[in-house]
């Protein structure tokens, strides 16, 4: 099948971006989406223009580092799947596809389809994790877990750290990443001690790192590769709110119930 | 070149504990003044950072990545070993470290191993208490499960994905020292050379790949834990950036390079489908807990699976190894499946595969238990090829996917060359020829939690250190080197990508050294691999410029080491002229097609040592000595 592709190219972050169209010929259903980019940038290498720098890694969907907008939609709109997981199966002969980076003031553009996304970790440096030092555990059966808190704990952590909801929100908010990692560390016994200082501290974090404001539309539950509810939302908003009432200083906040 | 892994005297189970005892300390006011670079981000990487941060020492973390958690291994699906007991099903420190050796086929260290059996309950504790929602019983307690190679269940897992929620425990903590001040952590830059002053590692040199920037950075230590080298193959399970360039470079500056030659082929990957393939996708070892693996009895058997009666089937692990069936370790599971495909009985398209059944499961457990189990890997295996595994049979085979061999360490993780440190997957020790299932992210974890911190505070308390600054004349000499290197692969402007090259060397690796090899093979790929490095320095074409984001330029680098590095791992496999673990020769096989080890003339490291270019390196021997188990004809029938 062939398809004509419009891409995003930019130089670097000084430099602004504009589409540049480009013909992916014979391509086979069975390719992911980013074997058909390998394809092209391999004639584009050949014809001496420069490849379509996008981000890859482990192209098995749990990296996280792929990070492409396709026709609009972070990942390319298929429940679950991120983009390096997408199949030239989903798309017909004929179609035009448009692919973008990630539109965030927080990540900038480094080059065509690669973003910065170190605001991820300055939140994480903040307070997302428990603060326990090498050497510190006690035995590990000591601490007992009922399974459905620990499934649900789960949920949280299966975060990726993409960004695709950042992508997908029109404010540009953070709120899916930060309400995941709380309620990831927040919903385990480990977690009581830190839970309504870290719940603060990471609504601080994201406030700081340049991202936009939650306004409940869910945009990012549905772009979600790993499907990681709003619900968490929730969780974090009442956190916070107790954080608040406790009084929003960090060692107020730091107390569990 | 002396080999000296210093082992501690003693009774194997003390050895540890007694050397600990015994170990130097650096005061704490004293750590701050010691500066440490380590280079990964990955399992080992991130804990061994964000342990030596807690104790004080000043950490530099480097990664190629955006992010340190985008290290491999967060790809890591099945689970993680410990000596735990929890089921009570007889395991025991002692069973773990024997399972270990037994499984890499009687070519690891005894000591090295034991003491990785021995802190494998430390693990689990340390990350339950940072918070990784292992798998739980409704009781509460832990949960486990069992894996290739062992008869017990010692497996510790968070549903497919093991390996992202560990590496987030480490990567958390090492973001918390990063929070703290007390590690600077340095993403999208990556190491391009290591500097050796006075026979002592003393620094790295560096390029950011945003913008192109070379820079040195001094240190007291160096610590290498940048992975495996898979990717020489072009097509394995390895990400994408998985390269050798870090411990190579090592290499050529002095730190030996042990069993290049040993490399895990593993047996439950998703087929290749077509020449434009860019990597290969695991299907965790786990889902041979359940699944069973057959062809059918006759290679003119055309039928859908589903058509195939019992008769007609042959489910060729639990005929060949009643004792261990579809748990048979990978070496041997890999093996068995090319054995059946050679013989023309493989399924699918090319007859590469082999079935990986769940019919029998669903029947046992109902499909809602194997949803529970397994939902996400069916899931991921029904996106890369469209197929259904609760309907039909998934189609596997093996691929490239670990890497036991690395840069030889001694007992205290330290190479030949003073003041390197190498960790976790880069480094050879502890998994002999074949490494179990589950026991990567183990040894991973103790390197980094448990043992750096504790050797690598006693290396500085011992040793006299004189401090240097990164304006020492051997870091801009080493940066020149670098430059020059990048300004003439940018400046060749052949014919051909890169990513050509690099198929054609994987595919020349596959076929003359993958899951068999031989003599001729060999030494045919010994001399094709520096025509294809010649024609590389001649003909390839990279793009762009060195100032700004270049990942033909980056890809080229690697794979520039990786045409150097294949013929070092194709000479160690032919001098080897014996079969174990996952290093076959088919030269050297029992009556019925097992590795056939030579004790008396192999059982021993091999440490090869770098000689300048285009000299052959020299090869250095560390005899294998056993005090405690005897080396025995490996058996899982």
């Amino acid at each position: 099948m062939n398809v004509t592709l419009r891409v995003w190219r930019q130089k670097n972050s000084k430099t602004p971006g504009r589409f540049v169209e480009y013909q992916a010929k014979n391509i086979i259903p069975d390719m992911s989406f980013l074997e058909m980019l390998d394809v092209v940038n391999e004639d584009l290498i050949a014809r001496g223009e420069e490849p379509i720098a996008f981000d890859s890694d482990c192209r098995e969907g749990i990296c996280g580092k792929c990070s492409a907008v396709v026709n609009g939609v972070p990942h390319g709109g298929h429940r679950g799947t991120t983009v390096c997981q997408l199949h030239m199966r989903h798309f017909k002969d004929g179609d035009r596809i448009v692919i973008e980076p990630w539109r965030a003031t927080a990540f900038p553009v480094i080059k065509d389809l690669v973003v910065d996304r170190s605001a991820f970790d300055r939140i994480i440096q903040a307070s997302g994790f428990i603060s326990v030092s090498t050497g510190q555990a006690p035995e590990a059966n000591s601490i007992s877990i009922p399974r459905v808190v620990a499934e649900r704990a789960m949920d949280a952590a299966a975060c990726i750290g993409c960004g695709a909801c950042v992508a997908a929100c029109k404010n540009a908010s953070a709120m899916l990443f930060v309400a995941a990692k709380n309620a990831h560390l927040g919903l385990l016994p480990q977690g009581q001690a830190e839970r309504y200082r870290r719940a603060f501290t990471l609504v601080k974090a994201m406030d700081e790192a340049g991202f936009g404001s939650c306004t409940n539309t869910n945009s990012c539950e549905a772009v979600c590769p790993k499907e990681i509810s709003v619900e968490f939302i929730a969780r974090l908003n009442r956190d916070y709110a107790v954080a608040l009432l406790r009084g929003s200083g960090r060692e107020a906040a730091s107390s569990a119930d | 070149m002396k080999l000296d892994p210093k082992i501690p005297s003693g009774p194997l189970q003390q050895k540890w504990e007694r050397y600990r005892l015994e170990m130097k300390l650096v005061n704490p006011a004293n750590k701050r003044k010691f500066d440490v670079i380590v280079v990964g981000s990955g399992l080992a990487g991130a804990s061994a950072a964000a342990s030596l941060a807690e104790l004080g020492y000043n950490v530099k973390c480097f990664c190629f990545h955006d992010s340190p958690r985008r290290a491999h291994s967060i790809a890591a699906q099945g689970g993680i070993n410990a000596a735990k007991n929890y089921q009570n099903d007889g395991d025991s420190i002692y069973r773990l470290f024997y399972d270990t050796i037994k499984g890499g086929d009687f070519r690891a260290r005894e000591a090295n191993v034991y003491r990785l059996a021995q802190v494998s309950v430390n693990i689990i504790d340390q990350c339950v208490a940072q918070g990784v929602p292992f798998a739980r019983e409704y009781g509460g307690a832990l949960a486990n499960r069992s894996f290739g190679g062992a008869q017990v269940s010692r497996t510790f897992y968070a549903r497919g994905q093991t390996g992202q929620q560990l590496l987030i425990g480490a990567y958390q903590a090492l973001q918390r020292q990063v929070g703290l001040g007390r590690c600077q952590m340095l993403p999208m830059t990556e190491m391009l050379d290591l500097v050796v002053i006075d026979g002592q590692a003393r620094g790295i040199v560096t390029r950011n790949l945003a913008t192109g920037e070379i820079a040195s950075h001094a240190a007291d230590a160096v610590v290498l834990a940048t992975g495996g080298y898979g990717n020489v193959f072009y097509l394995s399970t390895n990400a994408k950036t998985c390269n050798v360039t870090a411990t190579f470079r090592a290499f050529k500056r002095g730190a030996a390079f042990a069993n290049p030659c040993y490399t895990q082929i593993h047996p439950t990957c998703i087929p290749v489908s077509g020449d434009y393939q860019s990597k290969l996708t695991l299907m965790s070892e786990s889902l041979r807990n359940d699944g069973r693996v057959w062809v059918p009895k006759s290679k003119e058997d055309t039928r859908p699976p589903n058509q195939i009666p019992e008769a007609d089937r042959d489910y060729y692990l639990e005929r060949k190894y009643p004792s261990y069936g579809n748990l048979a370790p990978r070496d041997i599971a890999s093996r068995a499946a090319k054995e059946v495909c050679d013989e023309g009985r493989g399924v699918g398209p090319g007859g590469k595969g082999v079935y990986l059944d769940f019919a029998h499961a669903i029947g046992r457990l109902g499909e809602k238990e194997i949803r529970e189990r397994y939902g996400n890997l069916f899931e991921m295996y029904e996106r890369i090829t469209g197929e259904d595994g609760y309907k039909t049979p998934m189609r596997i085979y093996p691929a490239v996917h670990y890497t036991m061999g690395g840069t030889w360490v001694d007992y205290n993780l330290m190479s030949t060359l003073d003041g390197l440190f190498v960790i976790g997957e880069a480094n050879f020790s502890d998994h002999g020829a074949n490494r179990l299932g589950a026991s990567a992210l183990m040894q991973g974890l103790a390197d980094g939690y448990f043992v750096l911190p504790n050797t690598l505070g006693n290396y500085f308390a011992s040793s006299k250190q004189s401090k240097i600054s990164h304006s020492h004349s051997e870091f801009r000499k080493t940066e020149d080197e670098v430059k020059a290197r990048l300004q003439r692969l940018l400046s060749i402007r052949g014919r051909r990508t890169v990513n050509s090259f690099h198929r054609e060397l994987g595919k020349l690796m596959w076929d003359k050294c993958g899951m068999a090899r031989n003599e001729k093979g060999l030494s045919e790929a010994l001399q094709r691999i520096p025509a294809l490095r010649q024609e590389f320095w001649e003909n390839v074409n990279v793009l762009g410029e060195g100032g700004e984001l270049n990942q033909s330029l980056e890809h080229a680098g690697r794979l520039a080491d990786f045409l150097e590095f294949a013929e070092l791992l194709c000479l160690d496999a032919l001098t080897r002229a014996e079969s174990c673990g996952g290093h076959f020769r088919e030269e050297f096989q029992t009556e019925d097609g097992e590795a056939l080890r030579s004790d008396e003339r192999f059982a021993f490291v091999s440490a090869w040592e770098y000689q300048g270019p285009d000299t052959r390196p020299v090869l250095h021997k560390e005899p294998l000595v056993y005090e405690e188990v005897k080396m025995t004809q490996r058996s899982y029938k």
